[in-house]
């Protein structure tokens, strides 16, 4: 393995994108050095690749000076997938963001990582069709990212997470070598690599096409809002809206902090006194949908709503929607900081671990806010802060620790949707035994990915990676940068 | 030299600790659409002023290149959900720049903020330079080289040509009582601006018809000035206040009960001389009192009894919101509800009808590369709708669709909304023949 100085590093990717396509100084490769979370780290220098070939000629290059490798697309991750922690090359996929196909009849697209979830959804509707998966970031964030990272989405407890919907992939390997994973027709023969390149984080080879599954757009869709006096409630309504036959296509919960934080901004329509209140749609042909929506009224009834009300409009169903995906940000205006939290825990265990995780943010002193897929147990606490205040970050630090350790204990798991990335590496060992875990390394063996790939991410360990444990990153941390 | 960010402006920790990192602007900023590329886009140029402002990077002709090539249509505070207040940050980087040695300032930003100062704050220069303007329109000569004479010039100047608004307008220098209706409800102080009654009188025209028809005393204060808003964005603050403070005082002399603006760039600008006259303890207070005065043009109309006595005007209208109406003021609602109640406009939005058309001020000029690429995506959407009327709100924005349509060959005509409501308030008053 040839080992080259940065600068024949910087020559030779140049000479295979061109010098408009590669940057390398410190002023430009500042941008590059963050996605949503707290994390920086600065990549020695970013790439913008326009085709498989050219991703795959960067993937060389990066080999040759055994240099790390690390794929991004828009920048909206939320556990640090994106952030080179160990520098090297930093492959931007924004240039590759072309829809090659959509096909109707075989109810399939076949679009380039760089695609934006929302472009993708755009180009179907006119078909009838959509592509299911709809992080809240849909607007900004690329397919390529959403398969790094399984994404979800309101709309995953009727269709599924990402993985269900990618049918084929052309990946560029750790070793630059180009293949085809799956196929375009269902149930491809041999072992499913397709399904293991799914929610891998960029760590065992860069998506450059992928085909994806369109599913029918129901003719008919019923938006809900109910009203609540206490996330007890609404979470009990959840439960039992399943356990009455009717699995809504989302059930989002937005508990009382979050709705004060959201609606004089936004003006979605939530009341300002509630004490919790249920996003709720189901879809399907018109007697269908009625049929189901008086289910879900019934059993929000039964679980003591106070109220629950239909978007007539489609504008007001939008605003609905509008404030649910804003929510997050807006907490960015209404603390100096705040650390998201993504965990998920079996539903009907919703009730006792949300009252924990208010009991322990309480104790820790801090306010949390909640905004999250509550159909799926995909809990999303918000623990603002201001960093200026002593030891707040570790603080908070801890809480999230303690959190996490109450969705596991409860029988989840450390991570929804949002992947795993760089900061809850440590927490796998509390979900997997030694052996599982060898069994990943493994398999990133296999890929000739180790240490080189999107390092330091998903599995603990690993060589010059510290143990990705938040305390040791906490130090490191900006001033002023939120959590 | 190496340049930082000194003076009174530099960008505040606050206002920058409010950005997330979420992403979420990235879509909605033309540049980044444009390029890709995280340097030009809105989350981009705050990390990018951060790392200036903590000394982790230099302000290098590279760095400060991408400051510049923003647009500044605050198309990313409507996008924020974490309230980020883009626009003055981004102005007070700018501000922090130019605050630095004459000799250490980047060239391009000192002659632009050099000719700002000296033209468009003296009203007889910028006069004198337009004369010879209205000389090319009137004499033909304009016409000519529109015609085969064009084709000789290389594609910059073509360019550059193709941009000049056709002078053959007697410009609109009133001052004093301007509109003294019969049943005066209020008095109401119009800005004239620098350059707008020049390039346009007829939109002033309109909005005097359109003011006293919601029975406005309309007076223009002959002390008024230039609004300084072009200044405050190439980063001139000083330039800004001292034209903020003649224009307070002139309109205080006035004594008027709102402040009217038909340039929603200029509206916005007024709007906030309480925020650039922060440091200022004399003027503070009366400049917060002035922006409560001042109102847009369309905004002001709207919340009146406008809809009385309106005749039809046959047009087919499409709307480019102006980026200083829709999301420096927030005003959506007023042009559509103006339109909308004209008897036979018929009205078709056009795709994204709040992404800036690329004119910014005088953005067009010195970043004339990506400001066609930007006007570009605009006419296909302008085009698409099919309308005959381009409807607008500021005077840059009709200035830089006009050059569009000539370029992309666009058979639409720009209008601001006024002049399409004095339209209907004309033909309201029209005998109506039998």
């Amino acid at each position: 393995m040839a080992t080259g100085s940065p600068g024949t590093l910087v020559r030779d990717l140049q000479g295979a994108l061109g010098a408009a396509h590669v940057l390398h100084l410190p002023e430009d490769l500042i941008v590059y050095e963050y996605d949503a979370t707290i994390e920086r780290a600065l990549p020695d220098v970013v790439v913008f690749p326009a085709t498989t070939a050219e991703v795959a000629a960067c993937v060389r290059i990066a080999l040759d000076h055994d240099v790390p490798v690390v794929p991004r697309g828009s920048g909206t991750g939320l556990s640090g997938g994106a952030v080179p922690v160990r520098g090297g090359v930093l492959v931007v996929l924004t240039r590759m963001n072309r829809i090659l196909e959509v096909d109707a009849t075989d109810r399939v697209a076949v679009v380039q990582p760089g695609v934006i979830n929302l472009a993708l959804q755009e180009a179907a509707a006119p078909l009838g069709l959509t592509y299911a998966p709809d992080p809240s970031s849909q607007r900004v964030c690329t397919i390529g990212g959403n398969i790094a990272n399984n994404s979800g989405g309101p709309h995953t407890l009727a269709h599924g997470s990402t993985v269900n919907h990618v049918l084929a992939l052309e990946v560029v390997l750790p070793d630059a070598r180009v293949v085809r994973l799956g196929s375009r027709v269902p149930d491809a023969p041999g072992v499913d690599l397709r399904g293991l390149l799914v929610g891998s984080e960029g760590t065992l080879g860069i998506v450059t096409e992928a085909t994806l599954r369109l599913v029918r757009q129901q003719p008919a869709v019923r938006t809900l809002l109910a009203i609540f006096e206490s996330v007890e409630d609404a979470s009990n309504a959840v439960s039992e809206t399943i356990r009455r036959g009717v699995i809504p296509v989302a059930m989002e919960m937005l508990d009382q902090e979050i709705i004060r934080i959201v609606e004089p901004r936004i003006r979605a329509g939530y009341p300002m006194d509630a004490g919790a209140a249920l996003l709720i749609e189901v879809e399907g042909v018109a007697e269908g949908v009625a049929l189901d929506a008086a289910v879900v009224e019934a059993a929000c009834h039964a679980a003591g709503a106070r109220e629950v009300r239909s978007a007539e409009e489609a504008s007001e169903r939008e605003r609905l929607w509008e404030g649910r995906k804003a929510a997050i940000g807006a907490i960015g205006a209404a603390a100096p900081a705040f650390y998201l939290l993504d965990g998920v825990v079996p539903r009907t265990k919703l009730p006792e671990v949300m009252a924990q995780v208010m009991e322990l943010s309480r104790a820790a002193g801090f306010r949390c806010a909640n905004v999250f897929h509550a159909g799926d147990g995909n809990l999303h606490p918000n623990i603002m802060f201001d960093p200026a205040e002593p030891r707040a970050t570790e603080r908070v630090l801890e809480l999230g620790e303690a959190i996490m350790r109450v969705c596991v204990d409860a029988g989840g798991a450390i991570t929804g949707e949002h992947g795993v990335g760089l900061e809850k590496r440590s927490y796998m060992e509390w979900v997997f035994t030694p052996a599982d875990l060898a069994a990943q390394h493994a398999v990133r063996d296999a890929f000739g990915s180790t240490d080189r790939f999107n390092p330091c991410k998903v599995l603990p360990g690993g060589h010059g990676c510290a143990s990705g444990h938040m305390k040791e990153i906490s130090p490191h941390l900006v001033e002023g940068a939120y959590v | 030299m190496t340049l930082q960010f000194v003076g009174p402006d530099i960008p505040s920790a606050e206002d920058l600790a409010n950005c997330i990192h979420c992403g979420f602007c990235l879509p909605s900023c033309p540049t980044y659409v444009a390029t890709g590329q995280e340097l030009e886009s809105p989350r981009g140029r705050l990390h990018l002023i951060s790392g200036i402002r903590e000394g982790r990077i230099a302000a290098t002709p590279r760095a400060l290149e991408h400051l510049d090539l923003c647009l500044q249509c605050r198309a990313c505070e409507t996008a924020c959900p974490s309230a980020v207040p883009y626009g003055r940050i981004m102005e007070d980087a700018r501000a922090s720049i130019m605050a630095n040695p004459a000799a250490a300032q980047p060239r391009g930003w000192s002659l632009r903020a050099f000719a700002l100062r000296h033209v468009l704050a003296h009203p007889a220069r910028l006069r004198l330079a337009l004369a010879a303007g209205r000389l090319y329109s009137r004499s033909g000569a304009q016409s000519l080289v529109r015609g085969h004479l064009g084709r000789l010039l290389p594609a910059r100047l073509r360019r550059l040509e193709s941009a000049t608004p056709a002078l053959t307008d007697a410009p609109f220098r009133s001052t004093g009582v301007l509109a003294s209706p019969a049943q005066r409800r209020e008095r109401v102080g119009m800005l004239l601006g620098c350059i707008h009654g020049e390039l346009y009188p007829r939109m002033h025209e309109a909005t005097v018809t359109a003011l006293a028809h919601v029975d406005a005393e309309v007076v223009a204060p002959p002390e008024q000035v230039c609004c300084g808003a072009l200044h405050t964005h190439a980063g001139d603050a000083e330039t800004a206040r001292a034209l903020a403070r003649r224009n307070i005082a002139a309109f205080e002399a006035a004594e008027v009960d709102a402040v009217i603006v038909n340039a929603a760039g200029c509206g916005a600008a007024m709007k906030e001389y309480g925020r650039l006259l922060r440091h200022d303890p004399n003027w503070r207070g009366r400049a917060e009192r002035f922006a409560s005065k001042v109102r847009d043009a369309l905004e002001y109309v709207a919340g009146q009894d406008f809809g009385h006595d309106l005749g039809a005007v046959d047009r087919t209208v499409t709307l480019q919101d102006a980026c200083h109406l829709a999301h420096a003021q927030r005003i959506r609602e007023a042009p559509r509800a103006i339109l909308g109640a004209i008897p036979g406009v018929a009205f078709t939005e056009m795709r994204h009808p709040d992404r800036c058309c690329g004119s910014a001020g005088i953005y067009s000029v010195v970043q004339a590369e990506m400001s066609a690429q930007v006007l570009e995506t605009k006419m296909d959407a302008i085009a698409a709708t099919g309308a005959g009327t381009v409807c607008t709100a500021n005077p840059g924005c009709t200035l830089q669709i006009e050059s569009g349509a000539r370029r992309h060959e666009v058979a639409a005509d720009v209008r601001h909304v006024i002049e399409v409501l004095a339209e209907s308030i004309a033909a309201g008053r029209a005998p109506v023949g039998d």
